[in-house]
């Protein structure tokens, strides 16, 4: 069974208005279950928009998108946001950890508007700190933390419901070379040994190549679907690919 | 997301913004204190008030003579002085009449002829006095205590007897610690001069509301002598006013207007007088409600007060939710439904409400009790004033403190629901 399923998805902005724009021209794409796919373009290819749609943060103007066989847009808004929180694991760029909250409440975020009971809560955020090796660091608040670290943090706090998909985007984009390798290879890990399906949404061309699939989007098509390597980085490799 | 979890929420984040915190409960908790020092206050004077009063009598009906004004309008006002004649005066036989008519509502009739103001001197000691003539019963209706000796009788009276009944300070300013009674005093009212022999030392009650620069031992005291010796004295035998002490279990203010119309009979060709009653009750309710306007009225500043301070929460509120903007995508990313982030916000506007209401409470409590004691001091020390804490106002003040706190709450709360996570998500 296919986790993502988008037929014919169309996004416009400002409807019926003269400055009407359409950014997406009917897209279709499938993620299968347990799948690493990139999604990769230049600034203005519409790959935001395709992220936002895949997360549940918008709704496409045209189209169908069932996640995890559910047909997902006839839900109202608030039905959304619960199955956003269930289903969809974010990684943001700039980490986006809330401040004043340790590592491990963090974690605990998701689960709260998930309803998980207390014990379970603090259970599972201590597994999680511990499969991106921060569980030394429960305790501290995100500004006593590294770029590096707040983001594994955030990769945990984004496994906290076990979603179907973690949307990754530009997860590496603000941290320097050697960082940004070990955060890869976390998701790579939680790929290869935890079957997760990610969906990596990038403009670097090489850590794209890292992923199993790379649809390339410009100009609101996809132009392109190559097969990635999807190696077991070797540390040469994955110094190359951060390059 | 729980209610629990909201709460540690809010506090954390008031925490981190302690002293802007602070700068926006204080409107609350001035507002709070007010209400709180404000109802103290009151609520202990008018109890003490309606106590104070209710030692008058609350049996007595007093009635009295009005005169109508000169203006020419329909006004009547008191008599007072000694411009009123013989003829306008409540005379012995219409208290007969009203005695014999009314005999199984009429225990007593407390009756004054005043003397006027004067002085008694002993060597290099005096003391100011006013020399006021009164029937046996004045000492019942006006719950005199007697220290020593008696109170005026009936046959002090038929013999007009040169007795008289005075105050324990006159006592100590003349006599000191010597038993007055037996002795005499040399009284001087104008130009009547006298000895009277003391009979009874009565307990002085502390002047209130009167509290002037005037120190206490020149005050005058009452110095009461046989209604018959006064008579002689003014050459009066008729009263401006008379106290009417019922039988138990007589309505005094329903009786008052009995004995009103009754005696405006005799007046009904003397268009220039009447006359009228007023009974302890009728006073009593007369200074509650005074009091309780007052009360009310600040009350009511106070409520501007909660108002302002509600209006600071909002705003403070609304610039906490401009600051955490990307919090609240990030929330709204990670499955916070509207719901959720309304409820949080609302949640940490009524902590921020609840801790300003309680330390209100606090501080206003810490005032009424400070103020009760300085009224207390102020009223002299024959009033005892007991400090009642507010039960009902203080868990209504807490009410309301939430209730702000929901109410200016609601609209920052539900503009931070509203959010577009995508916004929210990218705003700088």
């Amino acid at each position: 069974m296919n986790i993502i399923e988008l037929r014919g998805i169309v996004k416009r902005y400002f409807v019926g208005k003269p400055n009407e724009l359409e950014v997406l021209h009917g897209v279709d794409l499938s993620v299968g279950e347990g799948e690493f796919i990139s999604i990769v373009g230049e600034s203005g290819s519409g790959k935001s928009t395709m992220m936002n749609i895949i997360g549940l943060l918008d709704r496409p103007t045209e189209g169908s998108y069932s996640l995890s066989g559910e047909n997902v847009l006839v839900q109202p808004d608030s039905e959304l946001s619960i199955l956003r929180g269930r289903k969809v694991g974010f990684v943001f760029q700039t980490f986006n950890l809330i401040g004043r909250m340790s590592a491990q409440k963090n974690i605990e975020v998701p689960m709260l508007y998930n309803h998980v009971p207390a014990k379970e809560r603090a259970r599972r955020a201590e597994h999680l700190l511990e499969i991106v090796g921060m569980n030394d660091r429960a305790k501290h608040q995100p500004n006593e933390l590294s770029g590096g670290q707040k983001q594994r943090v955030a990769i945990a706090r984004a496994m906290a419901n076990d979603p179907d998909v973690i949307l990754a985007d530009e997860p590496t984009g603000a941290l320097d070379t050697e960082t940004g390798l070990l955060v890869m290879n976390i998701f790579l890990d939680l790929h290869k040994n935890f079957g997760k399906t990610i969906v990596l949404i990038t403009h670097n061309q090489t850590l794209a190549a890292q992923t199993q699939r790379i649809i390339t989007l410009k100009d609101g098509n996809i132009v392109s679907v190559r097969a990635g390597g999807n190696p077991i980085p070797g540390p040469q490799d994955l110094l190359e690919a951060a390059v | 997301m729980s209610i629990g979890e909201n709460i540690t929420q809010a506090i954390v984040n008031i925490k981190t913004n302690k002293m802007r915190a602070i700068l926006t409960m204080l409107g609350i908790i001035i507002g709070v204190a007010a209400v709180i020092a404000i109802m103290m206050l009151g609520n202990t004077m008018s109890s003490s008030i309606s106590t104070q009063m209710q030692s008058l009598g609350v049996n007595n009906i007093t009635v009295y003579v009005q005169q109508r004004d000169q203006t020419g309008n329909q006004n009547f006002t008191r008599v007072g002085g000694n411009n009123i004649q013989e003829k306008d005066l409540i005379t012995d036989s219409m208290l007969n009449t009203l005695r014999q008519k009314y005999s199984d509502s009429i225990q007593a009739f407390s009756l004054t002829n005043s003397v006027g103001s004067g002085q008694t001197t002993s060597g290099s000691k005096s003391a100011n006095l006013n020399l006021i003539g009164t029937s046996p019963e004045y000492n019942t209706a006006n719950n005199l205590t007697l220290t020593q000796g008696r109170f005026i009788l009936q046959t002090d009276a038929d013999n007009r007897r040169n007795v008289a009944v005075v105050s324990d300070k006159l006592v100590s300013a003349i006599f000191g610690d010597a038993n007055p009674i037996g002795q005499s005093i040399f009284v001087t009212v104008g130009t009547h001069i006298n000895n009277y022999a003391i009979i009874g030392v009565y307990q002085s009650q502390a002047q209130n509301f009167g509290g002037g620069t005037t120190a206490s031992s020149q005050l005058p005291t009452d110095v009461y002598i046989p209604l018959s010796t006064a008579q002689r004295i003014t050459g009066s035998s008729g009263y401006q006013s008379a106290v009417v002490m019922t039988k138990v279990g007589v309505n005094a203010t329903d009786f008052s207007t009995t004995i009103q119309n009754m005696l405006n009979q005799y007046y009904v060709k003397n268009i220039n007088y009447q006359v009228s009653t007023f009974t302890a009750e009728s006073m009593v309710s007369q200074v509650t409600s005074m009091l309780n306007m007052v009360s009310i009225m600040i009350a009511a500043i106070a409520a501007i007060s909660l108002l302002v301070g509600g209006i600071g929460v909002m705003n403070i509120m609304l610039v906490s939710i401009t600051e955490r903007t990307r919090e609240i995508g990030v929330r709204k990313a990670l499955g916070a439904t509207n719901g959720a982030i309304r409820g949080q916000f609302i949640i940490e506007a009524i902590v921020i409400c609840f801790i300003g209401g309680v330390v209100g409470i606090v501080l206003g409590l810490v005032i009424g009790t400070v103020g009760v004691s300085i009224i207390g001091g102020m009223m002299g020390s024959g009033m005892t004033l007991s400090v009642t804490a507010p039960v009902s106002t203080i868990f209504l003040a807490t009410g309301i403190s939430i209730a702000i706190g929901v109410f200016f709450g609601y609209y920052p709360a539900n503009n931070a629901a509203k959010l577009d996570p995508i916004d929210a998500l990218r705003y700088e």
